[in-house]
């Protein structure tokens, strides 16, 4: 049970996609732009890394060496290509604003890396909890990073107004375009680190 | 005139305007983690070049001739990935083949490009933009171009940076991180050039 437990919950701190192991940066510092837009990333891969998980676990004795990683290639732009057809029929505004990094999410090495790593070894069981922590992590930092930059470029969260009036006529404008992706989440990771007392 | 003045235009802005790297982050993967030291830089970056270049105009095929003949344009993604993930195996053989040499100094990277996402992307930018073959072509050779002059730099500052005193905390990672945000201030101050 403990083991279960573990296998969910070191996604979401103790190896964090983004900030431990800086997998999947592109969709991290590209659609940050607004805290929605990191949500619904987050919600599109973790959806697409549960699914690839727990069929590559299920496929694993089926799949030969050789070619496993054409094989795991395959499932995930198969869920890829499933969440891209949902999300433009359902969600077109976010469709929109997340453009081809929804594609994209094929080439996210966070999935593979998990696929190789964790689905082709375990069983199902544990294969979904460490997707579904994996996703919950990476969405999670997704959120900061969003929220951060949202707040500094505009002075609002999720819409809500946080800063006063005068900063939002005249916000850090840098922050939501691309120089403050690398900036917010250079500083957020020595931030993290600055917490964690590293050496 | 016509024709270079086009490949002019198309070199400046896949290179400066929206570099894959520093405008559209496309490819942080191999820019965040192979840019420690310039040779590998510049070997990664070639190989990057090469391999965009060539899916470029497959996939371009590809989307015209296969998927868009029998209506099959949801399967994109797929396909596209199918072809990227074997021309790179092709690639690898024929230079390892042919040019020993060559595959000396790209070989370690190549297996890599698979899962770069610039590859990939470019690709889907230029069927979304409705680019012709030519244009396509050219877009995917010139973004390969700005990956590496991006990434070369990168490699280039990284390596002083290991000289440079850093708060302990921002070390590493954090560092490169804001030093290509300092990188991208840099470009988007060109962005006002305009054609």
């Amino acid at each position: 049970m403990k083991k279960m437990m573990n296998n969910f919950s070191k996604g979401i701190i103790k190896e964090n996609p983004i900030f431990v192991l800086v997998l999947g940066m592109c969709p991290a510092l590209a659609v940050t732009t607004s805290a929605i837009n990191a949500i619904g990333m987050g919600l599109a891969t973790t959806f697409v890394l549960i699914c690839s998980n727990i069929l590559i676990s299920l496929m694993k004795n089926l799949i030969p060496d050789k070619v496993r990683i054409p094989c795991y290639i395959i499932v995930i732009a198969s869920f890829a290509t499933i969440c891209q057809l949902v999300m433009e029929a359902y969600t077109p505004e976010l469709y929109g604003a997340l453009g081809i990094f929804i594609p994209l999410i094929v080439v996210n090495c966070i999935i593979l890396g998990r696929a190789e790593a964790f689905a082709s070894k375990n069983n199902v069981l544990a294969s979904f909890l460490d997707g579904f922590g994996m996703g919950l992590g990476f969405t999670m930092s997704l959120i900061l990073i969003g929220s951060v930059r949202e707040l500094l470029g505009t002075g609002e969260v999720l819409g809500y107004a946080i800063l006063p009036e005068a900063y939002q006529s005249n916000p850090m404008l840098i922050a939501i375009l691309a120089p403050g992706a690398f900036l917010t989440m250079g500083l957020l990771m020595g931030g993290i680190n600055m917490l964690k007392g590293v050496k | 005139m016509d024709i270079l003045s086009n490949i002019f235009v198309i070199a400046i802005s896949a290179i400066f305007l929206n570099n894959v790297i520093l405008t559209r982050f496309l490819g942080l993967c191999p820019y965040l983690g192979v840019s420690k030291k310039l040779d590998s830089a510049l070997g990664m970056g070639m190989a990057v070049t090469f391999v965009i270049t060539m899916a470029s105009a497959i996939t371009w095929v590809i989307n015209m001739y296969l998927l868009g003949k029998f209506n099959m344009h949801y399967l994109q993604t797929v396909a596209f990935i199918l072809t990227i993930a074997s021309l790179v195996q092709f690639v690898e053989l024929f230079i390892q083949k042919t040019v020993p040499a060559l595959y000396r100094s790209l070989g370690v990277y190549l297996p890599l490009i698979t899962t770069n996402c610039a590859v990939l992307g470019i690709a889907i930018i230029n069927i979304n933009d409705n680019s012709s073959f030519i244009d396509s072509v050219l877009n995917g050779f010139f973004g390969g171009i700005g990956f590496t002059f991006v990434i070369i730099l990168m490699a280039g500052l990284r390596e002083r940076l290991d000289k440079a005193e850093v708060p302990a905390a921002m070390k590493g990672m954090p560092i490169a991180l804001v030093t290509a945000g300092c990188m991208a201030l840099a470009f988007l101050g060109l962005s006002g050039l305009s054609f």
